[in-house]
């Protein structure tokens, strides 16, 4: 799984090499270590006139005691200081030496196409001032929240910036947009948090909705899912072992899920973190009503529910047999939903604030040679999600997905160099992903001071060149 | 019985035209310079041989020899050698702090007439014997035996003969003031042009003022100088551009031209009762209303060396019931374009107002019309302790040539230290 090239242009000879041949020069990304502080520097915010988000922005950076600054004349100041931060001042026109971790700019007082300005003010002097690892975020409206045209316009717009920019910062850093409907102001802190820190590592270029929600109790920031119950499927290997941890690091009770025979490395995940096992393939006839009795039986109901089992079996469609199609389309897409319905249909079994994350992949929205099964299952779980969320809300729940792109797993270690190579370095961050990327963005989508977020499907894909 | 309370009047200043460094007055002492304009005080309001309450009176920069400066140097006037003097020191806030001392009597109704006045001299400065020489030389003199006294001057050294100057340094951080305002300068995010247009308009301002003869009843010529030395009434913000920085590295915003130079230079300003004017023809300029002094942490950084003019006007304001936008003029000390620029955007600053004031809304901005209108220290030079009365003298002036308002004096002082007050016509 190593990544022979990353290590190489980090060292001096390959550095100066790639830098002149133009070579793509991967950075080891910040990531998350418990203990740490949100973000680990300082953050310059300001907000266009008539902006909503300033005060939950100054939230959330004066709960985490981070250093602030702002130009003198924003107005996002008032903001600041309400929320007792002492923040800095920045003036464009005397910069000085200033670098920072996170450039935070709320975007909602944008009303039309010639206020974007606004959006160049703020980030082009500062933009070659961001740290390595970065953060770009611009806060928006969803534009079918828009009641005006022209607004709507505008801040559609915003999501050309935040994907065009999130290409062209450095070293490691990220662009994201958070779309935050009127009157969800309050529901922004989750997903700025998670943005801001490198739990976010590597996704980028994505645009993420904040809606209405509802209230929770205050969550623990180093324990957010602490007294939960999760269900995590395909926990015993890759991409849902590392989902297994993450949750159980943030506080979680874990419940993993495999099939038999991998029952034994499913063991040696769960007893570690003090989870326990529930041994099933859920692609059998009684899997659901197997699962959900377990889960009443020995959790009396579940809090967080992922979705992370899944096959691949490709072949191009020409050459694919009727068993690959089904095999893949059964465990990735069917299962699901058939666990899905049993679950809802049992009263109360997903407890208030229940959340479940799907995991999607990069080839179910942009597609993939030798993937049509894959890709259709795929594509099949974001519209599950996307069908599934009024149903949750309802419930005082949330449905969403995360799409990987490529991370680093055996699966992709097994891969020949060509398409591996290619896969790492096509993407803004020019390296794979972890499967700790996935699951800490699994994490955020499962804690309960994310309820504003329901039915988005975000990539974990550090911004790949394939797809939207 | 308890004496009745009385309000301080201003009736009139003098100072000598201020000089830089090195140039006219190089060989003026304080006392020499402090002495002429508190003459030429006494001749321009007619109170020559008159017992007054005091003379408060001081120098940032003082020989040993001047203990009593201000009394040495009354007793060289014509003022009644009746009248007692004492020195003050506050740093640059030395000339209003005397101003305040001597209206705060006045006010108790203690006394009922008075002279406040400093004075600087950069180039007749004291200097010192170095620290070793001095204690060995303290030694000899506690010496009771001549064995003892060689055995003391055996331990003389060459390099003890290196004397101690005086710096332009905060003991505690080692910083010159300037590097202190750099500091400040680059945290506020306060640009170069905009120093450099308060520096031009300060000049072209004095120049105006001395064009127009405001100032032939505040200044007096001394040793063939007749207007400040510093002043270039032709500056503009293209030529101050020209300038190199000097205080904050290479891509630093100060200048020569928008730091004040060090010069020499005295100022005086009579106070009294309007009762005791009458008595002796002269006609009040403007009241002494009210005074306040802050300090500030600039040692651990917390803030700006120079910004505790931003706290203590807010509270002036408070205890007068009064706006910032309530004054009709504004008399800024300009230490550094700098510093009043910081100043300024401290009051409009949400963040600062809340978090280092406690006010729920900044103070807001001033009308920069009436900031400073006939120049301020950066045209007319800066011998420290003379500012605070070429300041109090130039705004009773114009708060009595408008038949009216309200002025605010804001002074900056080293050592974290700031002096403001109000003067009402």
């Amino acid at each position: 799984m190593s990544d022979t090239y990353s290590q190489l242009v980090n060292n001096p000879v390959g550095g100066f090499v790639a830098k002149n041949l133009g070579l793509p020069r991967p950075v080891e990304l910040d990531r998350y270590e418990p203990g740490a502080p949100l973000i680990d520097g300082r953050v310059l915010v300001g907000a266009a006139p008539g902006g909503r988000c300033g005060e939950a922005v100054a939230a959330v950076l004066a709960e985490a005691g981070t250093p602030v600054d702002s130009r003198l004349d924003d107005g996002v100041r008032e903001a600041l200081g309400t929320a007792s931060i002492d923040a800095g001042i920045w003036n464009d026109e005397a910069p000085g030496a200033q670098r920072w971790k996170a450039l935070v700019f709320d975007a909602t007082g944008i009303p039309s196409s010639a206020r974007l300005r606004e959006l160049w003010s703020f980030f082009h002097p500062a933009i070659r001032r961001l740290e390595p690892s970065g953060r770009l975020i611009v806060i928006g409206s969803p534009p079918g929240d828009c009641d005006d045209p022209a607004e709507a316009t505008a801040q559609r717009a915003l999501e050309g910036f935040v994907r065009s920019a999130g290409k062209e910062v450095r070293y490691g850093a990220t662009a994201q947009l958070l779309q935050v409907a009127p009157g969800a102001e309050g529901r922004l802190g989750s997903s700025l948090r998670f943005f801001l820190s490198p739990r976010s590592a590597y996704v980028s270029g994505q645009v993420a909705r904040i809606g209405a929600g509802r209230d929770v109790p205050a969550v623990d920031r180093d324990l957010p899912l602490h007294g939960k119950v999760a269900l995590v499927t395909g926990a015993s290997r890759g991409i849902g072992s590392a989902i297994a941890n993450v949750l159980a690091r943030d506080g979680a009770h874990v419940v993993g899920l495999d099939v038999p025979a991998l029952a034994d490395d499913l063991e040696r995940v769960v007893e570690p973190i003090g989870g326990s096992a529930i041994v099933a393939d859920i692609t059998a006839a009684d899997a659901p009503e197997t699962i959900c009795d377990a889960l009443e039986r020995e959790h009396g109901g579940v809090d967080i529910v992922v979705h992370n089992a899944g096959v691949t079996r490709d072949k191009t469609l020409a050459g694919m047999d009727a068993e690959r199609w089904e095999l893949v389309i059964a465990i990735n897409l069917s299962a699901e939903e058939r666990i899905n319905a049993e679950l809802l249909a049992r009263d109360g079994l997903l407890r208030e604030d229940g959340r479940i994350v799907c995991v999607s992949s990069m080839s179910g929205i942009a597609g993939n040679a030798g993937q049509t099964n894959y890709a259709t299952s795929k594509a099949g779980v974001i519209g599950m999600v996307e069908a599934m969320a009024p149903a949750l809300a309802a419930r005082a729940a949330t449905i969403n997905a995360v799409a990987p792109g490529f991370i680093e797993t055996q699966m992709t270690a097994a891969m020949p160099i060509g398409p591996r190579e290619a896969g790492r370095r096509m993407n803004s961050l020019s390296q794979g992903g972890l499967p700790v990327d996935v699951a800490e963005t699994i994490a955020w989508l499962a804690a309960p001071d994310s309820t504003g977020l329901n039915g988005n499907a975000i990539r974990v894909c550090g911004q790949s060149l394939i797809g939207a | 019985m308890a004496a009745k309370r009385q309000t301080a009047v201003v009736f009139g200043s003098n100072r000598i035209p201020f000089a830089r460094q090195n140039g006219p007055y190089a060989r003026a002492s304080n006392q020499d310079m402090l002495t002429t304009a508190l003459d030429g005080l006494l001749e321009r309001t007619g109170i020559a041989g008159e017992r007054l309450g005091e003379v408060a009176g001081g120098a940032v920069l003082k020989h040993s020899r001047d203990f009593n400066l201000t009394r040495e140097s009354l007793l060289g006037t014509r003022i009644s050698p009746d009248t007692p003097a004492y020195d003050v020191g506050q740093a640059c806030g030395t000339g209003l702090e005397t101003a305040i001392l001597v209206a705060n009597k006045i006010a108790l109704g203690q006394i009922e007439s008075g002279i406040a006045c400093g004075v600087d001299t950069t180039s007749d400065a004291p200097i010192a014997v170095n620290e070793d020489l001095r204690a060995i030389l303290l030694e000899l003199n506690a010496a009771r035996s001549n064995v003892d006294r060689l055995r003391t001057l055996a331990r003389l050294r060459p390099g003890q003969l290196v004397p101690e100057i005086p710096r332009n340094a905060e003991p505690r951080t080692g910083l010159s003031m300037g590097e202190h305002t750099a500091i400040m300068a680059r945290e506020w995010g306060i640009t170069r042009l905009a120093q450099d247009e308060l520096a031009a308009a300060s000049h072209q301002h004095l120049g105006a003022a001395y064009d127009e003869g405001f100032e032939a009843d505040l200044v007096s010529p001394y040793l063939g100088l007749e207007r400040d030395q510093n002043l270039r009434p032709e500056s503009t913000v293209e030529k101050l551009a020209k300038l190199k920085p000097v205080f904050g590295g290479e891509d630093g915003t100060m200048t020569a031209g928008n730091s004040t130079p060090l010069s020499d230079g005295a100022a005086a300003v009579l106070l009294g009762t309007e009762e005791w004017g009458e008595r002796h023809g002269l006609t009040a300029l403007a009241r002494f209303v009210d005074a306040e002094t802050a300090a500030v942490d600039y040692v651990g950084g917390r803030e700006g060396l120079l910004m505790a003019p931003a706290y203590a006007v807010p509270r002036l304001l408070d205890r007068q019931g009064l706006k910032l936008q309530d004054f009709d003029l504004y008399e800024i000390h300009e230490a550094f374009a700098a510093q009043v620029l910081c100043t300024l955007a401290a009051w409009e600053d949400p963040v600062f107002c809340k978090e280092r004031l406690g006010r729920d809304a900044p103070l807001g901005s001033i009308d920069r019309d009436k900031l400073n209108v006939r120049g301020g220290s950066l045209a007319a030079g800066h011998p420290f302790a003379a500012t605070g009365g070429r300041i109090v003298g130039n705004l009773a002036k114009l708060l009595s040539e408008r038949g009216g308002g309200r002025g605010l004096i804001s002074i900056c002082a080293a050592g974290g230290q700031g002096v403001v007050a109000i003067l009402e016509k």
